[in-house]
């Protein structure tokens, strides 16, 4: 056996704690983005999320103006964070719709109570159904749509007032 | 002041995430057709969740696992072949949410690797055995 090859194990093992420390100090991104960015709303109608509310189905986002559809629900406590930015985009002209998660209309009707009601329409979404249609993975997520009802851009996570710049610019794109 | 709430409120999310409702019927009931059912749970355990990334949606509590099984449960009952489902799954997440990579020159190295391994093996093998006679 040559002399070179007994340094192999070690030279293996230094690069397997390189590779480690690597990742260790730079986290992969385990977000999985939905790959339905580009493609047309998939086929939905979903019932009224509450009381007073209208329902959501996919022709109410194709009507020739864009929508940004909000995926949350009353349970999810990075919503109640994000409820004065979607206010926020309200007032900057987005016309936003939501899918209410897995939720019950009396506790909807409290969350829109309580922080505040950005949107149009609201549809609940019992079983995930539309989340998984949407290729979302979570609450909150919001998609943004154009008026022929293509998906033109995908948020994951809350809201906050940093991602207001590009989601306006986002918005404006999708006109 | 609000910064810090919002980082509290992220990093609790992962303990709060779970709604007041029950498990979709078919999340956690067998299909009354063991075929059927076989089929759904063959593809269940292939299947990746997207909540606790790395189990199973077969494997997993998540309520989106289980929303994700009766799901895959209806679409089978109503006579989809477990392939078109999957197919469906990958349209919106990816490759990434199937545990059965396919076979692309993107994965060739996947697929051969193990049997490049076997070989090496075999090789150093012989030439042990064959230098002791």
């Amino acid at each position: 056996m040559s002399r070179a090859i007994r340094f192999v194990p070690l030279a293996i093992l230094l690069l397997f704690v390189a590779i480690v420390a690597w990742r260790l100090a730079i986290p992969d991104d385990t977000k999985i983005r939905s790959r339905m960015t580009g493609q047309p709303v998939p086929a939905f109608a979903l019932a009224p999320a509450t009381h007073g509310v209208q329902g959501l189905s996919s022709p109410d986002l194709a009507t020739g103006q864009p929508h940004l559809v909000n995926v949350f629900a009353s349970w999810c406590v990075p919503c109640i964070a994000e409820a004065p930015l979607l206010m926020e985009l309200k007032r900057n002209g987005v016309a936003i719709d939501a899918v209410a998660v897995r939720d019950k209309p009396a506790d909807v009707a409290e969350f829109l109570g309580r922080h505040g009601n950005p949107f149009q329409r609201i549809g609940s979404d019992p079983e995930s159904m539309v989340q998984i249609a949407l290729g979302s993975s979570g609450v909150p997520e919001s998609f943004i749509v154009d008026g022929k009802g293509i998906i033109r851009y995908q948020h994951m996570g809350p809201i906050e007032s940093g991602d207001i710049p590009a989601l306006l610019r986002e918005w404006e794109k999708a006109r | 002041m609000r910064h810090w709430l919002l980082i509290v409120a992220l990093l609790a999310a992962p303990v709060w995430a779970d709604s007041d409702l029950p498990s979709a019927r078919w999340a956690n009931e067998q299909l009354p057709d063991p075929r059927q059912e076989a089929a759904a749970s063959k593809l269940m355990e292939e299947l990746r969740c997207l909540v606790c990334q790395g189990q199973s949606i077969a494997d997993s509590n998540a309520e989106l696992a289980g929303d994700m099984r009766a799901m895959v449960r209806q679409r089978i009952a109503a006579g989809e072949k477990p392939e078109e489902v999957r197919a469906w799954l990958i349209e919106r997440y990816g490759e990434w949410v199937s545990y059965r990579p396919p076979i692309e020159p993107l994965t060739w190295p996947l697929w051969i690797a193990p049997l490049l391994m076997l070989a090496a093996g075999a090789l150093l093998l012989r030439k042990r055995l064959s230098g002791r006679r």
